[in-house]
C-alpha cells in the first residue's frame, strides 16, 4: 500500500485490532488520517467502516463486549490508554450520524448544548457561536427567525445540518461522518456534500459512505475496507481510476456489494 | 367520479364474512366498548345525583360544604357541614406523597435505565412488582404497627399524622411512579443519547440535560398517575392518619381525608339522610378531581416530544 508521507496527521491508527466478543471485526489496520483533508471510507455493509469511525471517537465504548488493541493516536496522544480524557477528545472530536439526531430542544439550545457543557455560560458568547456554526453549515438564513422554535420542526435535511452545526460548536478539529445523507433527499445530500467541501478549508473530515460517486465527488483520500481489513487507502483520483488492489476494483466497478 | 366505499365496509359486505365471524366479531369488541362507556356513564350519573342530594333536598350550603373549617353534623341544632379539612387532608397527604415518592421513583428508573441496565431492572423490577402486590390493608397495618409508634416515639405528635399518611401513602404510589418513569426513560431514542455522549457529554449532563427534558411530559404523567392514586387509597391512610375532623396545623397533626371520612362513616349513616347524603358529595368531589387529574395527563400526553 503506497502510503503518503505526511508530518501534519490528524490521527494516525497503529496496528489496530477490534473483536466483539471473539468476532475479529478489524484486522492489524493502519490508517493515517491528514489534517485538513477529507478521507471517505468506502466499502460493502458489515466490512468494519462504521465500526472504524466509531472508534476515532471511541463511540465504541458504549458497545458492550469490545476489546481493542494497537494505537491510535491523536494529536501524538494514544487514545486507546485510558488516562486520556474521553470528554476532552470528544470535543475536539466531533461526530455526525446516520439519521439526524437534534435534541427535543430549540434549535438554539441544540447548538449551544456543546459550548455549554464544556463550560461557555455568557449569553453572548453562545449566540456568536450559534450564529458562526448555523452560517457554517449554510442553515443560518433558513432558521434565523425561529432560533427558539423546536428542532424537531425541522426538515430531515435540515436535522443533519443542525446536528452538523451542534458537532460543529464545540470547536473541533476532526468531524467524524457515519453516513451523514444516507437518509436524505437528492438535494439536502448535495447541499451536505457542497457544505463538506467548504469545510474541510477549516477540519479534518472523516465520512463512511455507502455512495461510491460521493466519495469520489468531496473526498482528497479514500480507504476501502473489506472483511475488517483496510485493502487499500489512496488519492481518491487514483482510487476511482486505477486501484493497486484487483479487490478495489472489482467493488468500485460494482463486481461486489 | 365514483363514490368510494371504505374497505371495512366492503370487508363487511362479503359474503365470506359471516362464516369468518366479522360479524360477531364485531359484535363482540363494541359490546365490550359498550359496557364500559354504559358503567361509567352511569357511575358518574349515580354519584352526581346522590352528590347533589345535600345541597338541593337537605338545603346543605355549598359553601359552606367547600369552605368551612367545621365539620360537625352530630350537633343535635345546629348541624355544620364543612368538608375542608378532608378536603385540605386529601390535597396535603397526596402531594407531600408525590413530594417523596416522585425524586425516589424517577431516581430508580434512571438508575435502571441508564445507570445500570444490565443489573439493576434485573434487582428492581421485582422489588418495584412486590410493592404492587402488596395489599393496602397490609401497607396501613405496617403503618400502624411500625410507623406510628416510631413517630410518636421519636418525632413527636400522637403518632397518627399527616407524615404517617405521607409516608405509607409515598411507599404505596412509588412503583406506579417508578413503572411508569422507566418506561418514558426507555423509549428516548438511542440516539439522542449518542448525540449527547459524541459532543463530549458525561452520563450525567446527558441525563439531566438531554434525557429528562425529553421525557419531562411522561415524567409528569407518571407523577400525576402517582398522585391518583394517592388521592383515592382510602384503607392504608384511614389505619394512619388519625380520622379527626379538625383543621390540620402541622404535618405531626391528625388529620382526615376524603376518602377516610367516607370510608369510616358509611357505615354509621342511615341511607337518605343528610349525613348520608354529604358523604356522597365528598365522593363526588372525589370523582371530579379524577376527572381533572385525567385531564393534566391528556394535556400533558399531547405534549409528548418524543
Amino acid at each position: 500500500m503506497s502510503v503518503f508521507t505526511i508530518t501534519d496527521k490528524a490521527f494516525d491508527v497503529k496496528d489496530f485490532n477490534l473483536w466483539y466478543g471473539d468476532h475479529h471485526a478489524l484486522k492489524n489496520i493502519n490508517f493515517p488520517i491528514r489534517k485538513k483533508e477529507v478521507t471517505a471510507i468506502i466499502g460493502p455493509s458489515g466490512c468494519g467502516k462504521s465500526t472504524f469511525i466509531k472508534t476515532l471517537n471511541l463511540m465504541i465504548n458504549s458497545i458492550p463486549g469490545v476489546k481493542m488493541s494497537g494505537e491510535i493516536n491523536y494529536n501524538g496522544q494514544n487514545i486507546l490508554n485510558e488516562k486520556l480524557d474521553l470528554v476532552d477528545l470528544r470535543k475536539n472530536v466531533g461526530m455526525v450520524f446516520q439519521k439526524g439526531n437534534p435534541f427535543p430542544q430549540s434549535i438554539f439550545d441544540n447548538i449551544a448544548y456543546g459550548p455549554r457543557i464544556h463550560g461557555k455560560k455568557r449569553k453572548r458568547d453562545l449566540e456568536e457561536i450559534v450564529i458562526k456554526s448555523l452560517m457554517d453549515v449554510a442553515l443560518w438564513d433558513e432558521v434565523k427567525d425561529r432560533l427558539n422554535a423546536p428542532a424537531l420542526g425541522l426538515s430531515g435535511g435540515q436535522q443533519q445540518r443542525l446536528c452538523i452545526a451542534r458537532a460543529l460548536a464545540t470547536k473541533p478539529n476532526v468531524l467524524l461522518m457515519d453516513e451523514p445523507t444516507s437518509a436524505l433527499d437528492p438535494i439536502s445530500t448535495l447541499k451536505i456534500e457542497e457544505m463538506i467541501l467548504e469545510l474541510k478549508e477549516k477540519y479534518t473530515i472523516v465520512i463512511v459512505t455507502h455512495n461510491m460517486q460521493q466519495a469520489a465527488r468531496v473526498s482528497d483520500k479514500t480507504a476501502f475496507f473489506l472483511m475488517g481489513e483496510l485493502i487499500e487507502l489512496d488519492e481518491t483520483s487514483k482510487i476511482f481510476s486505477q486501484p493497486s488492489d484487483e479487490r478495489t476494483e472489482g467493488y468500485i466497478t460494482g463486481r461486489f456489494g | 367520479m365514483e363514490k368510494v366505499v371504505p374497505a371495512k365496509d366492503r370487508l363487511l359486505k362479503s359474503k365470506k364474512s359471516w362464516m369468518d365471524g366479522e360479524v360477531r366479531g364485531r359484535i363482540l369488541v363494541f359490546l365490550s366498548a359498550i359496557i364500559m362507556i354504559a358503567a361509567t356513564i352511569s357511575i358518574t350519573i349515580f354519584i352526581g345525583q346522590k352528590g347533589l342530594q345535600a345541597f338541593i333536598n337537605n338545603g346543605v350550603s355549598l359553601i359552606e360544604f367547600l369552605t368551612s373549617k367545621i365539620w360537625d353534623p352530630t350537633n343535635q341544632k345546629n348541624p355544620v357541614y364543612g368538608a375542608l379539612p378532608f378536603i385540605f387532608g386529601s390535597f396535603a397527604v397526596t402531594f407531600l406523597a408525590a413530594l417523596v415518592a416522585a425524586p425516589l421513583g424517577i431516581g430508580a428508573a434512571i438508575f435502571m435505565t441508564e445507570i445500570a441496565p444490565s443489573w439493576g431492572r434485573k434487582v428492581l423490577q421485582p422489588v418495584i412488582e412486590l410493592l404492587v402486590g402488596i395489599p393496602s390493608v397490609v401497607y396501613g397495618f405496617i403503618g400502624l404497627t411500625v410507623l406510628v409508634p416510631f413517630i410518636r416515639d421519636h418525632v413527636g405528635g400522637l403518632g397518627f399524622s399527616l407524615l404517617s399518611g405521607m409516608i405509607v401513602l409515598s411507599v404505596m404510589i412509588l412503583p406506579t411512579i417508578t413503572t411508569i418513569a422507566t418506561d418514558a426513560m426507555a423509549t428516548i431514542p438511542k440516539a439522542l443519547r449518542e448525540g449527547s455522549y459524541a459532543l463530549g457529554a458525561t452520563r450525567w449532563q446527558t441525563i439531566r440535560k438531554v434525557l429528562i427534558p425529553a421525557a419531562m411530559p411522561s415524567l409528569l404523567t407518571a407523577i400525576v398517575l402517582g398522585m391518583a392514586r394517592a388521592f383515592g387509597e382510602a384503607l392504608a391512610v384511614q389505619m394512619v392518619i388519625g380520622n379527626v375532623s379538625k383543621f390540620p396545623h402541622s404535618i405531626l397533626d391528625a388529620s382526615g381525608t376524603l376518602t377516610t371520612i367516607i370510608t369510616l362513616n358509611m357505615g354509621n349513616t342511615t341511607f337518605g339522610s343528610v349525613d348520608n347524603n354529604v358523604l356522597w358529595s365528598m365522593g363526588l368531589i372525589l370523582l371530579v378531581i379524577s376527572f381533572v387529574f385525567i385531564l393534566i395527563i391528556r394535556y400533558l400526553s399531547a405534549r409528548r416530544k418524543i
